[in-house]
């Protein structure tokens, strides 16, 4: 199946059914992205298809065919929002971190005036125990200032 | 003041935000196995035997007889087996370890055990076996009730909590020429140094314990990972191949350890205006099928159980017991959460009792400088009580919205608390801890066992040291936890890695910086090689302690803090919502603000969780509802707006006056949420506070309006 | 993942009519969408079937459109698009709010209407406003396609009409008249399972639905009725509590079930006066 992960051209000979997350974690080495529940309630193996945030550990990868495919390996580690969750310590044991900075990526790039209840919205999906959040929203306000 | 006290980049910098921070799972070594543990379905019983229903080529098998050393995980007792020889005394019991180079292969592997059950015991009220007593006694009770012109009783009740670190447990062991390396995420490599020690004798040769980077801790890694760590060691040392096992979430719900849930009795005596005269509190512990850490759990809410507040005439009684369920460990806090909440509960009801503002009756009862305990602890000058209350009384209003919110459907609560830093009376003395730093090219290296779990150990202990020794933090570097390469600075627990390894390392810093003689430490190392000094903990001068009677100084030191909390009824789905939440906590000094910030932050969510959403429901001795789907922990939607503020009282004994701000932030939260919903009109006294439970709370008339004595 | 999908086959077919063909030709064949439950159910180690039909390279299928005063959603139209749409949001915004309250942001991209509709859940979120609204199920098989009252879709627990060889196409609503209203009650503000979900249209008369009090999603024909004749309001919930049949389960108990579930529909019956 052939796909575009991060930005490159890539060509995979894998089980149709196989999970995305296993296949970026196991096959492609790309151990950014994490398992915490399997069953899509965490948001730790969050990824980007398409721009959209999904859980990786719910998609069958032939479903990314002929897809645009970001893992937080695509980002440059010196994008606003990954300086901004580091600074904010909105990133504590740091399992949870790549799930959110994609989700709120998604958010940063869809929205012009993104409010703290948007923030709010768009992480609902990714669970953190270490922060209770208001490091993450911090975070995600100052880096979509800076962007802009 | 060069960087402690400030935000400085953590020492990991960017690699938890690019992905390159490697977790257990994330790891992988040439011929590596994964691993799988059978586990009983039946919570008490004997177990005649098991059959492999597969062919086993290509398969390890292990089970009690391939232990070389003693069947246990080593901890306080040796009750514990590493796996079930013919005795079960809980569900999900490991009882056999299989190993295989293909996942699938392994776990669809049919296995069947041969269980007779027996009746279990699951009521830790009807539980004979008591695995610790303690009994603390202060003044004369009787003479203390006899002079209350009140007595007012209650019982409270707290729930498990799963501790939901989004990083499930997971190991790898890896033999390695002339011994045995134990990767994984945890909070304790000596602890599983020790276990293993006992579990495998010199099978394995040299062993040496590893942490990798943890997704999460909050107690949940401090002891279990010696059960998973001598399971993984049990297949690589009869396999010869390194072996990983990574529990999926479901897995480490159901078999590993919970809070402690708590049933707490108290019968205390006050006069008219207030005054406490006598306490007298009965604490009762689900410590779980074994012992673990359930005598330092109990330990620590006993000697909390009082509260911060002083009363001549105390007793307190505490009872660790068994039950057949999965054993219970260490969770934030440990022991204190649950005791006191029930006091803040109480105190709020003596508040209802007496028509008395719960503050004014908190005002009138706080520890200052100077009382004692109810071990007869004399508190020293670092003694906050009174103004983190009155810190959080202005700052939300109390008083005010007491009177404004009565009968409206919304509340206002408070609880005040403190948290004992360090190890309990002579524990730090008994671990000895040792610290070491040594000399690099570039600076210096910090070596110690503690770990950092996300609460910043690697940061905040540099800045320590860059501090002591003044240097640039650039320069300071920290060693990773390899039991090989660094002493035991004892666990990552009990809020104490600032305060006494901290402590440690700044003496080692001074110690250094003698010897240096006015050169840098990079300049001393191109000079003279590594220069390596370490240090031992010594208690503080004057501290007595008697296990024997519970009497005498508990801590070094205690934090305080006043949380007050906010709700909402919803009378058509019975929902509590906390709408505004205030933090005041004083730990000595922030060495990191925006870390500590982030405890409390953190801390404060997970109290929140455990108050109102997290439901550990059992069924059979075993969890019913493993899945994030059906135990819920709060999602941004669910945590308030939180007002954070930070006190300093700076502690002599502490690192530039810090105490421990890990495990306090929990303390305050549910008896705060409990005395707002009980301010909105609920007669609510145990958690989780679900909608369903409240539901079926009965009323309570509304409270008067402010305080009128 | 507890089950393991390595002797599983996928099939993924690019027309519906091939897709169809695979239905017809090879029996309990499972179509995967969003996959936000067949993966779930994949994990805690059920095993659904075999043979598996991935339905997501037929975009056709998600579109929603109109047909004459008929709202036409397409079964691959995920909870985003939903929110997204112009015409849900002006013609059936209480479906907008259903598909914001499935789960977080992923969820919402990744699950479909039709999905949410063939796993037959009686939690099943947008289920409550199909049933109030006089949603059709259109359905196609190899005998060509059929329509199906989506009051009368289900037939037991996780059980419906649909045949093995037919798929959801799509979902059509005619015109609601009346005031529109949903309310869901979960585990907690986000991401969660709904304990209690309540759809409601005010119109000339009342249409109610109510999701996790029984087998499957459903009408309140007493209720509606007594309300509908002026029957004063508590008569009515009377009535209503007698024909749900909650259940206690891990997540809550029938009797906060019954409760939550007349409250839901007396809050409906005070806003929408």
């Amino acid at each position: 199946m052939k796909f575009t992960l991060n930005g490159s051209a890539r060509e995979l000979d894998v089980h149709p059914m196989r999970r995305l997350l296993d296949v970026l974690r196991e096959d492609l080495s790309l151990t950014g992205s994490k398992e915490g529940c399997g069953e899509g309630e965490c948001g730790a193996c969050t990824v980007l298809v398409d721009g959209e945030p999904v859980v990786s550990c719910l998609i069958p990868v032939a479903q990314v065919e002929g897809c645009d495919v970001t893992t937080i390996e695509g980002l440059p580690g010196d994008h606003p929002l990954q300086l901004a969750i580091m600074r904010e310590v909105g990133s504590q044991c740091g399992i949870c971190t790549p799930g959110v900075v994609l989700a709120a990526l998604a958010l940063v790039n869809a929205e012009r005036k993104p409010t703290l209840a948007k923030v709010r919205d768009a992480l609902a999906g990714n669970l953190c125990r270490c922060t209770g959040y208001e490091a993450i929203h911090r975070a995600v306000l100052a880096a979509h200032a800076e962007k802009r | 003041m060069r960087t402690v006290g400030t935000n400085v980049a953590r020492k990991e910098g960017m690699a938890r935000a690019t992905g390159a921070a490697l977790f257990a799972d994330d790891l992988s070594f040439p011929g590596m196995l994964h691993g799988r543990t059978v586990r009983t379905r039946t919570a008490r019983g004997r177990l005649a035997g098991y059959t492999l229903g597969f062919d086993t080529t290509g398969f390890t098998v292990v089970d009690h007889r391939d232990i070389p050393g003693e069947n246990v995980i080593a901890l306080i007792e040796r009750d514990q087996p590493c796996l079930v020889a013919d005795t079960i005394r809980h569900s999900a019991e490991p009882v056999l370890l299989l190993a295989h180079e293909d996942r699938d292969t392994l776990f669809a592997a049919p296995v069947t055990l041969q269980e007779e059950p027996e009746p279990p015991v699951f009521d830790p009220e009807q539980s004979q076996q008591v695995f610790k007593h303690i009994l603390i006694e202060k003044g004369d009770l009787t003479r203390g009730l006899a002079r209350a012109d009140l007595v007012i009783e209650g019982t409270y009740s707290t729930g498990a909590q799963e501790h939901v670190y989004i990083e499930p447990n997971g190991v790898i062991a890896v033999p390695e020429p002339g011994g045995m390396a134990l990767h994984g995420s945890m909070q304790c490599p000596y602890y599983v140094l020790k276990a293993l020690k006992a579990l495998l004798g010199k099978a394995a040769g040299e062993l040496r314990v590893v942490q990798t980077e943890t997704g999460g801790g909050f107690g949940g890694k401090e002891e279990y990972p010696s059960v998973i760590a001598a399971h993984a060691c049990l297949l690589a040392l009869k396999s010869g191949r390194p072996v990983k096992i990574l529990y999926d979430r479901t897995e480490d719900m159901i078999a590993t350890t919970k809070r402690h849930p708590s049933i707490v009795r108290h019968r205390t005596g006050v006069t008219r205006e207030g005054r406490i005269t006598a306490m007298q509190v009965d604490v009762l512990m689900d410590g779980g099928a074994y012992c673990t850490l359930s005598p330092v759990v109990l330990s620590r809410g006993v000697i909390h159980a009082a509260g911060p507040y002083r009363c001549a005439n105390t007793r307190i009684e505490g009872r660790a017991v068994m039950t057949n369920t999965p054993p219970n460990g260490a969770f934030r806090g440990f022991g204190a959460p649950q005791t006191q909440f029930a006091m803040e509960v109480h105190m709020d009801r003596i508040a209802e009792a007496l028509g008395i503002d719960p503050a004014t009756l908190r005002l009138r009862n706080a520890l200052k400088a100077g009382d004692t305990t109810a071990t007869g602890q004399k508190l020293g000058p670092d003694t906050s009580a009174v103004e983190v209350l009155r810190s959080a009384m202005r700052r939300s209003g109390f008083r005010r919205k007491r009177a404004k919110l009565a009968g409206t459907g919304r509340g206002i609560g408070l609880s005040l608390f403190y948290h004992g830093a360090g190890f309990t009376g002579s524990g730090e003395v008994m671990l000895g801890s040792r610290a070491g730093l040594e000399t690099t090219p570039r600076g210096v290296r910090i070596l110690v066992a503690n770990t950092e779990i996300g609460q910043g150990t690697r940061t905040m202990l540099a800045q320590i040291v860059a501090e002591a020794l003044d240097i640039p933090y650039e320069q300071v570097d920290v060693a990773q936890p390899d039991t090989s390469v660094v002493p035991d600075s004892g666990p990552t627990v009990a809020s104490r890695t600032c305060m006494v390894v901290g402590g440690l390392l700044e003496r080692c810093a001074h110690q250094m910086r003698e010897r240096l003689a006015g050169a840098s430490p990079a300049e001393h190392h191109a000079k003279h090689g590594r220069l390596h000094v370490e240090e031992q903990y010594r208690a503080p001068e004057g501290r007595q302690w008697s296990d024997k009677t519970y009497r005498g100084d508990a801590y070094a030191t205690f934090a305080w803090g006043c949380d007050v909390a906010e709700v909402e009824l919803d009378p058509v789905t019975h929902e509590a919502r906390v709408t505004k939440f205030i933090a005041v906590q004083e730990f000595g000094r922030a060495i990191h603000p925006a870390m500590a910030q982030g405890q409390i932050e953190g801390g404060s969510a997970q109290g929140i969780g455990w108050a109102m959403l997290e439901d550990v429901v059992m069924r059979d001795g075993r969890m019913a509802n493993p899945q994030l789907t059906n135990y819920v922990i709060p999602t941004t939607l669910d945590t308030p707006p939180m007002d954070i503020v930070m006190l300093e009282n700076p502690y002599s004994g502490g690192p530039f006056g810090a105490k421990g701000v890990g495990e306090m932030p929990i303390d305050g939260p549910a008896p705060a949420i409990v005395n707002a919903i009980r301010h909105a009109g609920l007669d609510v006294r145990a958690i989780p506070a679900t909608p369903e439970r409240l539901m079926r709370a009965p009323r309570l008339t509304p409270t008067g309006q402010g305080d009128a004595r | 993942m507890r089950t393991s999908t390595r002797d599983f086959t996928l099939r993924r077919e690019r027309t519906l009519a091939g897709a169809l063909r695979v239905l017809r030709d090879e029996p309990d064949t499972v179509p995967l969408a969003g996959c936000t439950d067949v993966y779930v159910a994949l994990q805690f180690g059920q095993k659904p079937g075999t043979r598996y039909l991935d339905l997501t390279p037929l975009a056709a299928l998600r579109r929603i459109t109109t047909s004459g005063d008929r709202l036409v959603i397409g079964a691959l139209a995920s909870y985003t698009d939903l929110q997204r749409s112009r015409l849900v949001r002006t013609r059936l915004p209480m479906l907008v709010e259903a598909a914001h309250t499935v789960g977080g942001a992923q969820i919402q991209h990744m699950g479909t209407v039709g999905g949410n509709i063939a796993n037959a859940s009686p939690a099943g979120d947008t289920l409550p406003v199909f049933a109030v609204s006089g949603a059709e199920v259109v359905l196609q098989g190899a005998s060509g396609e059929r329509r199906v009252p989506f009051t009368s879709f289900y037939t037991g627990y996780r059980q419906s009409v649909r045949r093995s060889d037919e798929l959801i196409t799509a979902v059509e609503v005619p015109a609601v008249e009346g005031r529109q209203w949903f309310r869901k009650v979960g585990t907690r503000a986000a991401q969660a399972i709904s304990k209690v979900v309540l759809a409601g249209v005010r119109g000339a008369s009342p249409a109610l639905a109510l999701g996790s009090v029984g087998p499957t999603v459903v009408r309140l024909p007493r209720t509606e009725a007594l309300l509908a004749s002026g029957s004063p309001i508590e008569a009515a919930l009377d009535a209503l509590r007698a024909e749900i049949s909650p259940i206690d389960d891990v997540r809550s108990t029938a009797d906060y079930r019954r409760d939550v579930a007349a409250n839901l529909v007396r809050e409906f019956w005070a806003r929408t006066a």
